[in-house]
């Protein structure tokens, strides 16, 4: 046996132990370079997986060496590696801009302890998408969980712990519903094991634990992934924490949640006949459209240019539980794409506009007037993403947009199809604020006109994804092409 | 099946929706954490309860015993233990730190510092 066969358990046991080293040896600079070298070996791994798994495909691996349906099972499919690779390649842009943008937002004592808490937030994101068992999933939705209110509570001003205590108290509420959901499974067929679940639900003739089972996991989750009308921890938390956590989160957190989702709708209930009879594609598709037309007029009325991006979060993750609702190829291909499209473009915004709390000291669109000239780096790249956000042709935005349109079109839903282009216009409307404050408004007076840019450190990292947003809106072989290929193996069903 | 037999059922759903009911219907944080508490609770009784056979023992092998209880439900709730105690300290720690920054922690009185300052920021 050499260290390759041991890949999957490495992915998430090498940032977990990164964790208490920085922990014990307290000193910044280690702590940032474990950190940032934690991402990277992530990354790395994550790469290696995705290549094996896309040459042999599925890949097992028995913890400790107990066989599959007793022990923990470590799964990579074409699903997970996915998500493996969004969750890393984000962490690894992350850490560099984190750098310089921690040490401004943070008192001097508590900055290593933000890196010990991403490293266990990226150890229990990581865990989430390559476990096969339900019991050890729900741990590291805990361990990922728990750190994330740490990270939001650091957030400089006062509202970050409201926003840190709301969130636990739903995040709680949620993992429990998950906890029971996995409970009535367990008791139904005595296993925890995800593949061995979907084998004996099968079998399963009484329906209705089955029902409530699905009920409290889709409801749990929903809390998770900030579904609509669950999602009123979201925009607190993203506005108020630091720019580097929200840029993390926007980017990870959610959809790893989805990632849940997917894997129990379509792995572990694929084949049980509990969907029959039980309109929950119909509810989950109607929440899905309420999200991206609501959220987005709520945004259009934010002041604040972070708290519009959160809102705006809230109506992306409508798009891709429309896309999963919709439950054929085109939907499920435009809903796991969107996981990375928009994973990337909401990375590249929240980290724009981190610079732009560093340098100017605020993020309200009132005092951005004039931004285009003093931070023509800055706002040229939030455009961008923001062109990817609206779904422009040429961007990552639109690519996913174009298959949830088809996909709806296949299912002869054409009013959804209008649905999402509508949402789309509302999206030009929130970036067109941007636009109007930083490009078509006189500076305020007394203001310096000189451009002051954020450091390389925060403006490179953010760069890359913006050009990653453009990169794959026309080259869509990786992000639609790999999507494509976990929705088919998603809808083939659990074997 | 009677009323009787579940009665572990009963007790358990409960508990669980007094705990979210507390959750809900209280606007001080601590007693807030103290309904998430009971409500995670619940779920411990969920799981612990039906592992356990009447007669049953503890799973050694052995000619004298014929029936077993399941093991697995009480390590996976000691995980779950854990988990709920790492919540609710850090959930207690915010709270201190929200009393600290606030001087309250009623949700009500916080909400109305919190509006106070947006409009003071406007």
């Amino acid at each position: 046996m050499t260290i390759l066969d041991h890949l999957a358990p490495l992915q998430v046991v090498l940032p977990l132990v990164c964790a208490p080293l920085i922990v014990v040896v307290r000193r910044l600079g280690f702590a940032w370079a474990i950190a940032t070298l934690a991402s990277w070996a992530s990354l790395a791994i994550a790469v290696t997986l995705a290549l094996r798994v896309a040459a042999e495909g599925t890949l097992s691996y028995a913890i400790g060496n107990w066989p599959a349906p007793w022990g923990i099972e470590y799964r990579v499919d074409a699903l997970s590696s996915y998500l493996l690779l969004l969750v890393s390649a984000i962490g690894s842009l992350v850490m560099p801009y984190a750098r310089r943008s921690i040490v401004a937002e943070l008192p001097r004592e508590q900055e290593y302890l933000f890196y010990a808490m991403y490293c266990l937030c990226l150890a229990g994101l990581l865990g989430i998408t390559i476990t096969g068992d339900a019991f050890n999933l729900f741990v590291f939705m805990e361990i990922s969980s728990l750190s994330t209110y740490v990270m939001i509570a650091l957030g400089k001003r006062r509202q970050a712990l409201v926003a840190s205590y709301q969130y636990l108290i739903m995040g709680t509420i949620g993992a429990t519903f998950y906890v029971i959901g996995v409970g009535l499974l367990y008791l139904m067929t005595g296993t925890l094991n995800l593949a061995d679940l979907a084998a004996r639900l099968r079998d399963v003739q009484e329906v209705r634990p089955l029902l409530a089972a699905l009920s409290f996991i889709t409801v749990g989750v929903g809390l998770k992934l900030a579904l609509f009308p669950l999602h009123q921890w979201l925009p607190p938390a993203y506005a108020y924490a630091p720019s580097t956590v929200s840029a993390f989160l926007a980017a990870t957190g959610t959809k790893v949640a989805v990632y849940v989702l997917l894997r129990f709708y379509f792995t572990v209930f694929g084949d049980s006949a509990v969907f029959q009879g039980v309109p929950f594609a119909a509810a989950l598709l109607a929440l899905s459209l309420i999200a991206m037309i609501t959220a987005s007029l709520v945004a259009i009325f934010q002041h604040d240019l972070r708290k519009m991006f959160a809102y705006s979060s809230v109506a992306q993750i409508g798009y891709i539980t429309l896309g999963i609702s919709l439950g054929n190829v085109s939907g499920l291909t435009g809903a796991i794409a969107h996981l990375f499209n928009h994973g990337v473009t909401k990375g590249a915004l929240f980290m724009l506009s981190g610079g732009i709390a560093l340098c100017c000291g605020a993020t309200r669109l009132s005092e951005l007037k004039g931004l285009g000239r003093r931070m023509p780096f800055t706002s040229a790249g939030i455009v961008l993403a923001g062109l990817s956000l609206i779904g422009i042709p040429a961007t990552a935005g639109f690519t996913t947009k174009w298959y949830l349109v088809i996909g709806a079109l296949e299912r002869g839903m054409w009013p959804v199809a209008a649905v999402v282009v509508a949402s789309s216009v509302l999206a030009v409307a929130y970036v067109w604020r941007f636009v109007e404050a930083a490009y078509l408004s006189e500076p305020q007076p007394g203001l310096s006109a000189r451009p002051s840019e954020p450091p390389l450190s925060m403006l490179v990292p953010a760069w890359i994804l913006v050009a990653a947003c453009v990169y794959f809106g026309l080259e869509t072989s990786f992000n639609v092409g790999a999507a494509q290929a976990a929705a088919e193996f998603l809808l083939r069903g659990p074997r | 099946m009677t009323l009787a037999s579940h009665y572990s059922y009963w007790v358990t759903i409960f508990l669980m929706v007094a705990g979210l009911f507390i959750v809900t219907a209280s606007g001080n944080l601590v007693k807030k954490l103290i309904g998430l508490g009971v409500f995670q609770t619940s779920v411990y009784l969920l799981y612990i309860a039906p592992g356990k056979l009447i007669g049953g023992t503890a799973p050694i092998l052995s000619g004298a015993f014929l029936t077993y209880s399941n093991p697995l439900p009480h390590v996976l709730i000691l995980t779950a233990i854990v988990v709920g105690v790492a919540t609710l300290a850090l959930g207690l720690a915010i709270v201190v730190r929200i009393r600290e920054e606030y001087g309250t922690i009623e949700e009500t009185a916080i909400l109305e510092q919190d509006r106070a300052d947006a409009a003071a920021r406007q």
